[in-house]
């Protein structure tokens, strides 16, 4: 299954498309190309679009929790959107959403960080 | 069901799908299977990373059992152990800051089973036993 990741900059925002797995063994790639376009490129924050994910464990919050805080640091906002039930249990168990923002969809998740889509 | 695989991360995987493979004859619902195959891969993932520290060349062993409608899994490595388990079972702990890890496993684990049980010795292994009772076959055996 793996995972696959999409990346696409929109004005000062990455936004991030996953589908597939995300564990443990997904992590590490993830990560790094994840990383690499949030300092290679003039952006401030991100849109994580989880609508294709099929699965996603604890690694999957680690990552999402280390980009978070490397936005942070940016001065950006990350917003979360398309998210599924068991993704969405998750994240509440974990807390997440007090610090990451959840939308519908991409397009509100655009439309709220001022970009027009 | 008994399954021994070499602690490699392509494994975790192999180890959810094949024990969501197994307990399909449960008739579980859509999150029953969602919980039971993360409760697999955090309980696998913990023996890869800390367990046994990212060594490929260790072995991870899952049974599962069904019984009476409820499913006992039991995931064991022979790992480095862990020294304080009370530590280990907070949410957000962890042992490895530095690999950007939430320390949610086992607050996963203990919210999508029953029952858990660590059975850890430093320098042994660990062993992690949980239970869970599903929707559909409590209702069919009463």
């Amino acid at each position: 299954m793996g995972l696959n990741s999409m990346f696409d900059i929109k004005e000062d925002v990455l936004i991030v498309r996953l589908s597939g797995e995300l564990d443990h063994h997904e992590a590490e790639a993830l990560r790094n190309k994840w990383k690499d376009l949030i300092y290679t490129n003039s952006v401030k924050h991100v849109i994580l679009n989880l609508e294709f994910v099929t699965f996603m464990d604890s690694s999957g919050l680690g990552v999402i929790l280390g980009r978070y805080k490397e936005v942070l640091q940016l001065g950006g906002e990350m917003v979360v959107c398309s998210i599924s039930p068991p993704i969405k249990r998750l994240f509440e168990m974990s807390g997440l959403f007090k610090i990451v923002r959840l939308e519908e969809n991409e397009e509100f998740a655009l439309e709220s960080l001022g970009v027009a889509s | 069901m008994f399954v021994e695989f070499s602690s490699v991360s392509e494994n975790e995987a192999f180890a959810r799908v094949t024990v969501g493979a197994f307990i399909t004859q449960l008739d579980p619902t859509m999150d029953e299977l969602t919980e039971i195959k993360t409760v697999v891969s955090e309980a696998v993932t913990n023996s890869i990373i800390h367990g046994y520290n990212n060594e490929a060349h260790h072995k991870i062993s899952i049974n599962c059992v069904i019984y009476d409608g409820e499913i006992e899994l039991t995931i064991k490595d022979n790992g480095i152990g862990i020294g304080d388990i009370d530590e280990a079972l907070q949410p957000l702990y962890t042992s490895k800051p530095e690999l950007e890890r939430s320390g949610m496993g086992f607050t996963i684990i203990e919210n999508f089973m029953d029952s858990v049980e660590v059975i850890s010795t430093p320098g042994k292994g660990t062993t992690v036993f949980m239970t869970k009772q599903l929707m559909k076959s409590k209702t069919v055996s009463k």
